[in-house]
Parts: structure tokens; C-alpha cells; sequence
């Protein structure tokens, strides 16, 4: 960039209230630069929406309030505008792109529609030349084909393709400001590489600054120029990209950095972790909000602290900073792994699964055909006793599934699944419910994975009760309270109601649960990804921690990639029903074979940004096929960078390329 | 241990109210319609003792009078004060509109359960079945009702005439029943207690019933307000209640229509009774339903 480029967008001490008493933005304040990309990072409810949203004044009328602050935007204060004015430069001046890519398009108008309506209104263009404007629009987003598909609806759009159709309802007027509010958490981790990789050289090209609301700090790291980083409604720290990954002067930086499990490094220790939970915004500390998490707390944290200018240029909240950059206080390393319980010349196999395959039939009606779903897709693994698989794969590709086949939610259309060498789909009944009870669930939405109308206590005890593992109700009580402890719950929280505990407590109670039966294999089902980093951490840990005492095994069904690495040692990829590679974590990381595996390790991005501008990422192109109508032959052969006419022809099997190491690929050489 | 939640207790609502104090709080308008519908209870448990006059007995003395300090609501062609049978009128709605509501919910909660929980061909029949009664309007319904069942009068109220209203509601209530219990059924706490080897006995009643309760509950209260009207229009046609027990669709049939013109009391005061009533459940059971939703609570 030649010289420093005006200044675009200050947002001078922002306070927001909810219901008069709630802030949930408290003296925020930032400025944005022309053609930068602004990552506003922070966990859930830190007032990261919050923000955007009312900086593009949309937050609900009568709910929010503005408090204090001034926006200023080219030359305008954006709080003394009329709503007439506001209108006018939402959607031309400042343009903004939210997380649901399925729902903030109207099903019932065409893209075409959708994206001339800010042109007609904004521009005053007429019919012909919105047209040709929206057909130049979506090529810009890389959308072929335009002149056609302008004329579709949005249901004929994968959600990818959707989020490109608004970026380009976001670009119609020219915008100078785009605010993106989570833009790719809902899409899967190749489609997310896809976008943010536009977004990033769309606002290159068009200079356009971009403001980058999200929790992934990999994203971050990727492609934000400065950062600020919210807790608790408030910025604790604010810098350049660099300067806050390698530098962080907040010890709530430094503890979020440290508590994401990381794509690119071997796994040695446990992962660090930051305590407790954030602050209830209604009745926050007085002082520093971090001040009962945080690890270096001292006397004169009661006080407010101030963001103030650091070694590094940016700004931290915090009292002790200088003592942070000086190195005088640091965290205390994190505890080594716990040492896992497996034998010396290899596990024991305790799950095999045997060719398996599972297909659903969908729109079936009267005098019509019904498509058939093939879910998984003669899958053929094996798991040890104490170990943890790793299942990763995208959205569809069938690894929720085959974890609902393990656990005989859903009855398999062929092939076998053997616990201990006994074949669970062939079992008796009463043997069925007998083996139910060793292979137990934790699922991921820690919401809705807990009947509401049961307290913690009598979810817990239920089992206990049911199987008859504990006689009389004091007994039961006692192992309730001991269950409690083992997943670090209070005795006391067994009185209360699922919706009482914070997302973090549900997932425990949701643990204890399942150790109520005494399993001996348990299937994560995305366990820890509706949390919040600094959450997730601390039931990674929990998980380990249980796996060494008690001898668990784990079948771990994840689609982050980093979290999988963390925990797992084995690792499986799927994709669209099959298994595309098997081996050893740390093999399938340094070395991955299979090209899928190869591109999804590249889409993934690492929360460092010296290390993502040395990656130059490679963009897989093209959506996931329907599973309705999946491609002949190598399922991957229409995404795939090395394909060839071959590929069209052959299923390839998994073959053991390197010892313990299976990929399934005709591309991929045998290696000594 | 490290990694041991800080749990510090969470202040949800205060707690020192007590339900129906913290329902009153949240829900001032349901708690005003609730006050109504205790007062029409009251009216109809007490009210041989509390209205001014018999309901049943004729003054000739004291013909089509108008609204007074003696006859708060005027009296009627025969000279039966008005206030008195809307009192006692209170009694028919609250008996008839009660049960057959309970009834028709129950038995449609029951189908639609039962619709949801078993699937496949259960599901298609009761399904097929539902939409044959949906296809009549309800007031339709309820006079092929009466026709068939003729009149079954036990201590003064008709049962048909209670099976009649409560007919037409049973598709409707268990076409929502079904709705919820299907949403229910594929949450993950039913997966979790299907894993866990839980009969299914278990699971129906001690995982699902408890969550369609809400919607029951909700639909219950409507249907209160509906059966209440559903009465009132069968009385009118002459079908329902028959002279000379007091009911507010009676009140206006006969000859209050002859005499509307030059005694418009006789229509205004029941007809307020009417609209009261039906106001009173209907807006009882959106502040139920909002008090209910978890994710409307603050």
C-alpha cells in the first residue's frame, strides 16, 4: 500500500443496553482503515454481533439502546442520521453478511431479484442495466453460468453458492465498508477456504475494508490485517494481526491462544485451559471482567483498567502488561498428556466394523420413486481398547451416521458390526440391551441432548435405576454425587434444570450420563463443537482425563481437524459415505496420502499468522456432490486436483500404503 | 483439578413469587383473563347463592323490564331476571366448555401421540381418518353429532351434547399433538435414552409425555373458549341446551329475537357473557403458552 490510508470507520466508546440494565457493549471502540480487514474475535456473548449490528443500526427498536458513543463513518456520525438517511447508506455505503447463508435469502424470489433490488433502489439503475450489473456481480463472486442462474431460486443453490449470491447483493452499490458477522461457520471447512479467500481478494481488488466478526482464531490469523479481541461486552486488546498472535499483551489472548488445539503441531502436553465461565453481563465484576479467570489477578484488578498503548503498538486492558512483555509473569506450562492405558504390543480390538453400509430411501410417496441416500458406503474399520479414532470428513459425508449404526439407532442395510467379536446387529434382544449399555453417546448439541423436564440428578440416576447398578436410593445418590464429581460438577447442581446450566456444565452433565452405565466405548458425536474455545479445552481435557482413568475408548466423530489431532491417535477421513484414509494421527497430519485429506488439511486454517503467509492455500473447487446421485466411480474424482479419466472408472479400495497406514486411491504409490 | 467448571449459581427469575406470583408478573394480561375465568368458576359453582333472583321463575309482574336496581340486567319475556340466568348460564358453559374441551384434548392428544410414536401404517390410518373429520366444519360436525346421538340428559346436562363438541376438536388437537411429538422424538435426549436400552414404555412416558405437555395444555385452553362458543351456538340453533335451563346461546335464540328491538338487554348481556368468556381463555392461553416457552423466558 502506498502511504497510510485514510481513515474509514471510527467507533469512539459504543455502549449498548438491553432492558435498561444490560450492557452488552461497554465503551467499545475501534477505527477501520480503507481496503483493511478488521477481525473482531471473541467467544459467545462478548458483544462481538452485537457491535456489528449496531453499528449498522439494526438492532431491534425498543430492546437495544445506544447508551453512549459515536459512530463515524466517511466524514457522517451514523447515530445522528435519520432512518431515512441510515437507509440509504445501508446496503450502499456499508454492506453486511451474516453467518445463515440458508435463511437470509427469500426462498420465494429469484437470486436475479434479489440481487437488482439494491441496484434499482440505491442506483436507479433500470431493468436492462441491473441485469447486466448482477450478471457482472456474480461473476465477480465466481458464479459461471450468471445469465442462467439468475433466474433460479435460492433452494437451487448449494449454501457455499448462497453465501457467494450475498457477497454479491453485499458488492451491487460499490460498498467502502463490508461487515461479515460470522460469514462461514456454517459452511464446511473446504466452501469456508473458498469464501473467505473471495471475500479477502474481492476486498483487495475493490479496496473495500472488511469487518470480520468470527471465534475462529485460524480465520483470524488468515486473513484479518489488525485484531481486536472482546470479552465480556468490552475490547481487551487490539493490534495488528502479528503483533497480537505472536505478542498478546492480555492474559485472556494469551489463554484463548493457547487453549485452541492446534492443526500443525504434534500433540505432547494437555491443553491448557482458561477456568471458569465469562461473567453474567447483568451483574458484572466492577474491575476487570477477566480478573476471576484470570491466572495472573492481583489486588488492583478490582480497578477498571484502561486500554492503553503497548511495546507492540496495540492496545491491551490490562493493569500488568508491561509486566507480560517484559516476561516477568508468565503461565505455568501446561500439565504433560496423561499417559494412556494401552498395551505394549498393540491394543486389543474391541469394535469391528465389517463392509458396512447403510442407505436411506427419501421422497417416497405415492406412484413416485424414492431416491436412495447411500449414508455410508462399505465402511471397514477397526477400533482398539483404549484408544481414540478420529472420524473427520465434511457435512454429509456420513460419519454421523455410521456413529448411529455403532450405537443401533439405526439398523445397518449390509455388513456387520462386531463389539468384543460378538456381531451387535445379529445379537438377541436382551444381549442387544445388554451390549447397549458398554457402548454409550455423548452428542453435541449439549441443548437439546438433555430432556428439559428432568433435573441433572434424576438424569444421571436414571440409568442406575433402570440397569440396577445401585440398590436404594441413597446409594444411588451417592454414586449421582460421585458421577457429579468425576466430570467436575457440583453435588449441589443434581436439583437443577438443564436450561439453568451454562453450555459448558450440559456437556458434563451429558458425560455424566453416559459413565452413569459404566461403557467401556463411547461415541463423541461432535462433542465439543458447539462450545466456545476456552469451554472446549476444558472437556477435551475432561474427556482424556476420563479416557486414562477408566480405561475408555473413544470413537471420536469431529469435523474441526485440529480438535481431532489434539485427542485422537488414530485417524479415519470419509467422504460421501466411504473411507478415504486410515493411519496413525500423526502420520495422516505430517504425511497425509490421500489427496482429499491433503486438500482438507489445506483449507484448514492455523491460528498463526507467520505460518499462513507461508502457506499458500490450495482452493478445492466445486460443492459436495449430492449423496442422491454420488459420482461413479472414485466418489472424489470431480473435486479432485489429480484426477484423471481413470478415476471415473474404478472404486478405489483402501489399500495399505505404509504399514497401518490405508488410503483409498489408485493415484497413490506404494512406499516401503 | 484443572478443569474443574467455576460454577457459580445463575439467578433466573426471582424465586421469592412463586409460580402463579411470577406468571401474574410476566403476564399481566393472562393474569387479568385469569381472574375473569376464577370469577366465571366462582359464578357457576356458587350460584344458587349468589344470584339475586331464581333463574327459573316467572314474574309476570315484571315483563321485558329494563335494566334497574332491582334487575341488574332487565328481565325476559316470561320475567326472569336476566343477571340471575347469565349466572347460571355461567354454570352450563362451565360444565359443557370444560369437559367436552378435556375430553376432545385428551382423546386427540392420545391419537396424535400414538399417530407419532408407532409411524408407518398406524400413522397413515389415523392419519387418513383425522382428515375425513377435518373435512367438515366444525359446527357441521358437532349438528351430525347431535342428530345421530340424540339427547342423554344426565343431572340436566346432555351428554351428547358434550361428546358433540368434543368430536370436532379431537383432529385438530391431534394433528398438533402429533406435529409436537414428532419434533420430540427426534431430539437428541431420545436418542440418548434409546442408547441407554430404555423400554419404550420408558421413553413414551417419562422422556416424551412430559414435553408434549406444554402444547397440551395450550391447545387445552383454547379449546376451552371454543367448546364454550360451539355451546352457545348450538343452544341458539335450538340444538343444544333446552329451555328452560339457563344457557347464554339459549338466551339469545327464541324470543329474544323478536324482542331485540325494544329490549336490547336481552341480547347485550348474554352475548357479553359469551364474548367475556371466550376472551378470557383465549388470551389465558397465549400468556400460558408465552410463560411456558423456555426460550421466552428472560
Amino acid at each position: 500500500m502506498n502511504g497510510p490510508a485514510p481513515e474509514l470507520l471510527r467507533v469512539e466508546d459504543l455502549s449498548v443496553e438491553f432492558g435498561g440494565r444490560l450492557r452488552a457493549v461497554d465503551g467499545v471502540g475501534f477505527t477501520v482503515k480503507a481496503g483493511e480487514t478488521l477481525a473482531v474475535v471473541g467467544e459467545s456473548g462478548s458483544g462481538k454481533s452485537v457491535t456489528a449490528l449496531s453499528l449498522m443500526r439494526l438492532l431491534p427498536e425498543g430492546v437495544g439502546r445506544y447508551a453512549s458513543g459515536r459512530v463515524s463513518f466517511d466524514g457522517k456520525d451514523l447515530l445522528d442520521l435519520s432512518p431515512g438517511e441510515m437507509e440509504k447508506l445501508r446496503g450502499q455505503d456499508i454492506a453486511m453478511i451474516f453467518q445463515e447463508p440458508m435463511t437470509s435469502l427469500n426462498p420465494i424470489l429469484t437470486i436475479g431479484f434479489q440481487i437488482m433490488e439494491p441496484l434499482r433502489i440505491h442506483l436507479g439503475l433500470t431493468g436492462a442495466q441491473a441485469r447486466a450489473r448482477a450478471v457482472e456481480l456474480l461473476g465477480l463472486v465466481g458464479i459461471s453460468d450468471a445469465e442462467r442462474r439468475l433466474d433460479q431460486y435460492p433452494h437451487q443453490f448449494s449454501g457455499g453458492m448462497r453465501q457467494r449470491v450475498m457477497i454479491a447483493i453485499g458488492l451491487a452499490c460499490d460498498p467502502k465498508l463490508i461487515i461479515a458477522d460470522e460469514p462461514t461457520t456454517a459452511l464446511d471447512v473446504t466452501i469456508q477456504a473458498q469464501i473467505l479467500e473471495l471475500m479477502k481478494d474481492l476486498s483487495r481488488r475493490l479496496d473495500i475494508a472488511l469487518i470480520l466478526i468470527t471465534h475462529n482464531l485460524g480465520i483470524v490469523a488468515r486473513y484479518a490485517d489488525r485484531v481486536a479481541v472482546m470479552y465480556a461486552a468490552r475490547i481487551v486488546e487490539s493490534g495488528t494481526a502479528e503483533a497480537v498472535f505472536a505478542r498478546p499483551r492480555h492474559p485472556y489472548t494469551m489463554g484463548l491462544l493457547r487453549s485452541v488445539p492446534r492443526l500443525d503441531r504434534a500433540r505432547q502436553t494437555r491443553l491448557a485451559t482458561i477456568e471458569g465461565l465469562p461473567p453474567d453481563l447483568a451483574n458484572a465484576p466492577s474491575g476487570c471482567r477477566f480478573a476471576p479467570r484470570c491466572p495472573f489477578a492481583i489486588a488492583s484488578c478490582a480497578e477498571p483498567p484502561h486500554l492503553s498503548e503497548t511495546d507492540t503498538g496495540g492496545l491491551s486492558a490490562c493493569h500488568r502488561w508491561e509486566e507480560i512483555a517484559a516476561g516477568t509473569i508468565r503461565e505455568v506450562p501446561a500439565e504433560p498428556a496423561p499417559a494412556r492405558l494401552l498395551a505394549a504390543d498393540g491394543p486389543k480390538e474391541i469394535m469391528r466394523l465389517e463392509k458396512l453400509s447403510k442407505t436411506f430411501e427419501v421422497g417416497r410417496g405415492i406412484g413416485r420413486k424414492p431416491g436412495i441416500v447411500r449414508a455410508v458406503e462399505q465402511v471397514s474399520l477397526s477400533v482398539g481398547e483404549g484408544e481414540t479414532l478420529g472420524l473427520v470428513g465434511e457435512s454429509g459425508c456420513g460419519k454421523s451416521t455410521l456413529g448411529r449404526l455403532i450405537l443401533g439407532l439405526e439398523e445397518p442395510t449390509s455388513g456387520t458390526i462386531a463389539f468384543e467379536g460378538k456381531d451387535i446387529t445379529a445379537a438377541p434382544p436382551a444381549e442387544r440391551r445388554r451390549l447397549r449399555r458398554d457402548i454409550q453417546v455423548i452428542f453435541q448439541d449439549p441443548f437439546s441432548s438433555l430432556n428439559p423436564r428432568m433435573t441433572v440428578g434424576s438424569i444421571v440416576e436414571e440409568p442406575l435405576k433402570v440397569y440396577g447398578l445401585r440398590k436404594g436410593a441413597r446409594a444411588r445418590g451417592e454414586r449421582v454425587r460421585e458421577l457429579l464429581d468425576q466430570v467436575g460438577l457440583r453435588a449441589d447442581m443434581a436439583e437443577r434444570y438443564p436450561h439453568q446450566l451454562s453450555g459448558g456444565q450440559r456437556q458434563r452433565v451429558g458425560i455424566a450420563r453416559a459413565l452413569a452405565m459404566e461403557p467401556r466405548f463411547i461415541v463423541c458425536d461432535e462433542a465439543v463443537s458447539a462450545l466456545d474455545v476456552s469451554i472446549q479445552g476444558q472437556i477435551i481435557n475432561l474427556l482424556e482425563r476420563l479416557q486414562a482413568e477408566l480405561g475408555l475408548t473413544f470413537l471420536f466423530i469431529a469435523h474441526d481437524l485440529a480438535v481431532v489431532r489434539h485427542i485422537s491417535t488414530r485417524v479415519a477421513v470419509m467422504y460421501l459415505g466411504r473411507v478415504m484414509e486410515i493411519a496413525d494421527r500423526d502420520a495422516i497430519y505430517a504425511e497425509p496420502l490421500h489427496p482429499y485429506t491433503k486438500v482438507l488439511l489445506d483449507a484448514a486454517p492455523v491460528p498463526d499468522p507467520e505460518i499462513e503467509k507461508t502457506r499458500a492455500p490450495r482452493i478445492v473447487n466445486g460443492d459436495l456432490p449430492s449423496p442422491l446421485s454420488p459420482p461413479p466411480g472414485c466418489v472424489f474424482h470431480t473435486r479432485c486436483p489429480i484426477a484423471t479419466e481413470e478415476c471415473r472408472g474404478i472404486i478405489p479400495e483402501p489399500r495399505e500404503i505404509r504399514p497401518g497406514h490405508f488410503a483409498a486411491c489408485i493415484k497413490v504409490e506404494a512406499q516401503p | 483439578m484443572t478443569d474443574t467448571a467455576n460454577l457459580q449459581p445463575r439467578r433466573l427469575n426471582r424465586p421469592t413469587f412463586g409460580a402463579l406470583g411470577r406468571f401474574a408478573y410476566q403476564q399481566p394480561v393472562g393474569a387479568a383473563s385469569f381472574v375473569v375465568i376464577v370469577v366465571m368458576l366462582l359464578a357457576g359453582i356458587l350460584a344458587p347463592w349468589v344470584s339475586p333472583y331464581d333463574a327459573l321463575a316467572v314474574d309476570y309482574g315484571a315483563l321485558l323490564s329494563p335494566p334497574s336496581l332491582d334487575h341488574l340486567a332487565g328481565t325476559d319475556a316470561f320475567g326472569r331476571d336476566v343477571f340471575s340466568r347469565i349466572i347460571h348460564g355461567a354454570r352450563t358453559a362451565m360444565i359443557i366448555g370444560l369437559s367436552s374441551a378435556f375430553l376432545g384434548c385428551t382423546g386427540g392428544a392420545i391419537l396424535g401421540a400414538a399417530s407419532a410414536f408407532f409411524g408407518g401404517r398406524v400413522d397413515a390410518a389415523i392419519q387418513r381418518f383425522v382428515d375425513i373429520l377435518l373435512a367438515f366444519p366444525l359446527v357441521v360436525l358437532a349438528l351430525v353429532v347431535v342428530a345421530i346421538l340424540g339427547r342423554n340428559p344426565v343431572f340436566g346436562i346432555d351428554i351428547s351434547l358434550i361428546f358433540a363438541i368434543a368430536i370436532p376438536i379431537v383432529p385438530q388437537v391431534s394433528r398438533v399433538i402429533r406435529a409436537a411429538a414428532l419434533t420430540v422424538q427426534a431430539m437428541p435426549y431420545i436418542d440418548a435414552a434409546r442408547t441407554a436400552g430404555y423400554s419404550n414404555s420408558r421413553i413414551i412416558l417419562r422422556h416424551m409425555a412430559p414435553n408434549l405437555v406444554t402444547p397440551y395444555l395450550i391447545m387445552l385452553t383454547a379449546y376451552i373458549a371454543q367448546a364454550i362458543l360451539l355451546e352457545a351456538t348450538l343452544s341458539f340453533l335450538g340444538l343444544g341446551v333446552a329451555e328452560p335451563t339457563p344457557a347464554w346461546g339459549l338466551m339469545l335464540s327464541g324470543n329474544a329475537q323478536d324482542f331485540f328491538l325494544t329490549a336490547p338487554w336481552l341480547v347485550i348481556f348474554p352475548g357479553i357473557a359469551i364474548s367475556l368468556a371466550v376472551i378470557a381463555f383465549n388470551l389465558f392461553g397465549d400468556a400460558l403458552r408465552d410463560y411456558l416457552d423456555p426460550r421466552l423466558k428472560q
